[in-house]
């Protein structure tokens, strides 16, 4: 299959999982990704590693992030060096790049400089908080990012401390958003010739992640609330949220509160009205917990299948790997090493033409492809 | 300034959040978004009784925040007369998205094979719950239910707590992100080649690359499933001393940093021993639990104060009453109004600046059927 990023050549400065994170899903879909680094330090990600997972020098998450890209290793503060990378980026068509505001028109790579080089590029940069303003200072961090943008209070429940999100959310939407707006901006290099400058910042990829909250707070000037009980989303009524049974957890979706309880038959629901269902969701929600933990996962399952409810049990990753409906997602994909080991990762989550798109190119060694992209170059 | 996209006409399907928000982003971008909706109830979303804040006429908020800068076209697709109108329209189109559960579309006569009959380029895009096949591709696809299948309650919250869904629909809005990734992505190979596209994705299947980092931790070690931190659950798979802690008048948030030298900054003598940064992770409740009473004993601000010039990774934890009393978010300009049936309605925009832009439309979300007579007359149904 021919994908429809190939013939695209991305430079990427970016380091740890934004702009990383971008790299890799245009590598997925047909692009090459050429990661820029310095010599001997390389991007800073691969000494970044969690439980201490390694392999051979790079840690395994770098490996994660950074398959099926290339590697050239330039010095940006050596004036051949530099040389190198300019005509590498006239044959370009992206760069992105993470670095503080001001580092990249330090060093002669700043939008205006690259754009009199390749008038096409399309230029992404990506910033923790915008390029202005009292944060432009401050690391852009994952964590600290959940906790000034609002996050931190819709997780977790009424009670609860400000839960953050276990995830590196901020990093993954803003990356995400940029592969977006990158293809859209080649679109329109195609069409006209012209590049664009884009500029994305995990602040601004994390409020829009809330538009629906914050659309409903400039509403209403309240801010919306936890549940008080088993919290599954501020702005929802009962009885969406996770539910303990007597062997597990089940999660229950937006119903009405009248055909849940044909599933629950139970009397103390029954006296309540739908039109209470989210100003008495508490009250509700914990009549509904009285009932579900009186059975089994199975028991209400085998029930709301009859029935046709939103009810899915709760997994953990080994009982959702042991299941049928993940096994035929075939998500996994082995990546071969240099040593002959291997290891596995997920694969791309887009389909194209119903086939799934794989590949088993590992994370470069810094400078990896430096001889044949200076060839190229000539 | 030229927009991103211009020419393209998307014919949007789909309802609630996932599909509905890839169409705002190409709207965004400069693409014409039409909805296509049911003529008696229209996008469910419309009345989806989510919190108890509405617009005009009983709308929900939410409705509105995801469907600004779009046109409404409503037909009842079970009926041939319109099934053929709405066919008519297709031919015109660059685009078209549903997120119908799996085998919908080929009830209606929609599906992709049968419009590709009819436009042979288009672009076609489907959300779906689980993917098209296997054993649970005819349940519904709904954000908790795709969270809860796929293992990240386990990841947010601490060590007792139960599983904790993230609060945000976060299944809808990356696999809407992703939705879009693909649909560019064709129409971009569709320039050189002159081709459409099938672009599929699930909201399980976006929620697995959304944890692709920890997952592929999980797959390589043995399948040893994540532990949450009992203090201050942040991140299951980093270290002491990620976390929020609570001061005397509100939170603080420190990111990953040397326990030492935050014990030296705090005047914490008991976590001068903590020298090894193995035991960061492996000690890490016992080191948050000192640093929990630490932090307990003044305000953020005084914390901030000691940490922030020493370069330690920290912040205030803000709702978004502070958020949009500081400085930092009033630079951004988040904020548009859009006007809706005359209603002026606060919402955010699009948060990616294009040559130095910023991309804003006053555009509100439709009423239903708005369009339907422009829309008739300018394609000629």
């Amino acid at each position: 299959m021919n994908l429809p990023l190939k013939d695209i050549i991305v430079l990427e400065f970016s380091q740890y999982l934004a702009g990383p994170c971008a790299g890799l899903k245009l590598a997925d879909l047909g692009a090459r990704v050429i990661k820029i680094e310095h010599p001997q330090k390389g991007e800073a990600g691969r000494k970044l590693a969690i439980k201490n997972m390694w392999v051979e020098k790079d840690s395994l998450l770098f490996h994660t992030i950074n398959r099926n890209k290339e590697s050239f290793a330039v010095d940006l503060n050596m004036e051949e060096d530099i040389s190198w990378l300019k005509k590498l980026i006239a044959k370009a068509q992206v760069i992105t790049h993470n670095f503080r505001p001001g580092v990249m028109e330090r060093k002669g790579l700043g939008y205006e400089m690259v754009k009199k080089i390749n008038p096409a590029i399309v230029y992404t940069q990506i910033s923790g908080y915008g390029e202005e303003g009292p944060w432009k200072k401050k690391p852009g961090q994952d964590l600290l990012l959940q906790s000034l943008s609002g996050l931190a209070y819709t997780t977790g429940s009424y009670n609860d401390p400000p839960t953050p999100l276990g995830l590196g959310i901020g990093d993954y939407l803003c990356g995400n958003q940029a592969v977006q707006f990158i293809i859209a901006a080649l679109i329109k290099a195609r069409r006209t010739g012209e590049g664009s400058f884009l500029q994305l910042s995990l602040l601004e990829s994390l409020i829009d992640f809330q538009f629906e909250f914050l659309t409903t707070f400039f509403q209403s000037g309240r801010i919306p609330q936890r549940a008080a009980y088993n919290n599954a989303n501020p702005l929802l009524s009962a009885p969406y949220g996770i539910y303990k049974t007597s062997d597990g957890f089940l999660a229950i979706a937006m119903m009405p509160l009248e055909k849940l309880n044909q599933l629950l038959q139970c009397m103390g629901l029954s006296s309540f009205k739908e039109e209470d269902a989210f100003s008495k969701r508490d009250t509700i929600k914990i009549t509904i917990a009285r009932c579900i933990e009186t059975q089994s996962n199975q028991y209400w399952l085998r029930k709301a299948e009859e029935l046709d409810l939103w009810i899915m049990p709760v997994f953990n990753w080994k009982e959702m790997k042991s299941a049928a409906g993940y096994k035929s997602l075939d998500m996994e994909q082995e990546i071969a090493l240099e040593n002959g080991r291997r290891f596995i990762t997920t694969r791309c989550p887009i389909r194209i033409n119903k086939k799934i798109l794989k590949s088993d190119k590992a994370a470069p060694a810094i400078g990896a492809d430096n001889k044949k992209i200076m060839e190229s170059l000539g | 300034m030229n927009a991103l996209l211009e020419d393209i006409l998307v014919l949007d399907f789909s309802q609630f959040l996932s599909g509905p928000s890839a169409s705002l982003r190409l709207a965004d971008m400069g693409a014409r978004v039409i909805k296509v909706e049911r003529p008696d109830t229209g996008d469910i979303c419309r009345q989806l009784y989510v919190s108890d804040v509405r617009i005009y006429d009983g709308e929900s908020t939410i409705f509105h925040a995801i469907n600004r800068n779009k046109e409404s076209f409503s037909a009842d697709l079970k009926d041939p007369v319109s099934l053929a109108t709405v066919k008519e329209l297709i031919t015109k189109a660059q685009v078209m998205i549903h997120n119908f559960r799996p085998g919908v579309m080929e009830r209606i006569g929609l599906d992709y094979d049968r419009v590709k009959a009819i436009n042979p380029d288009i672009v076609y895009a489907e959300v779906s719950g689980y993917g098209q096949e296997g054993e649970w591709s005819r349940l519904p696809g709904q954000d908790l239910l795709t969270q809860a299948i796929s293992g990240i309650t386990y990841l947010s919250g601490c060590a007792d707590q139960p599983p904790v869904p993230m609060g945000v629909a976060v299944a809808d809005i990356i696999a809407g992100t992703h939705l879009v990734q693909g649909i560019l992505a064709a129409l971009f190979q569709k320039m050189s080649t002159g081709e459409g596209a099938l672009i599929q994705v699930s909201m399980l299947e976006s929620l697995l690359d959304f944890q692709f980092e920890v997952l592929t931790c999980f797959l390589n070690d043995g399948n040893e499933l994540p532990e949450r931190s009992a203090i201050n659950g942040a991140h299951a798979y980093i270290a002491a001393p990620y976390g929020i802690y609570k001061t005397t008048d509100g939170y603080i948030a420190i990111a990953m940093c040397p326990v030492t030298t935050l014990g030296d900054l705090m005047k914490v003598a008991s976590l001068r021993k903590y020298t090894n940064p193995d035991h960061w992770f492996d000690k890490r409740d016992e080191i948050k639990s000192i640093l929990k009473e630490a932090f307990e004993q003044r305000p953020t601000a005084e914390w901030l104060a000691v940490l922030e010039p020493a370069d330690i990774w920290c912040a205030n934890v803000y709702d978004y009453n502070d958020l949009l009393a500081s400085e930092g978010y009033k630079l951004l300009q988040m904020e548009q109004w859009v006007v809706s049936n005359h209603h002026r309605i606060k919402t955010t925009r699009c948060p990616v600046r294009v040559d130095g832009k910023r991309l804003v439309s006053e555009k509100g979300a439709p009423l239903l059927g708005e369009h339907n007579k422009k829309i008739t007359e300018e394609f000629e149904l």
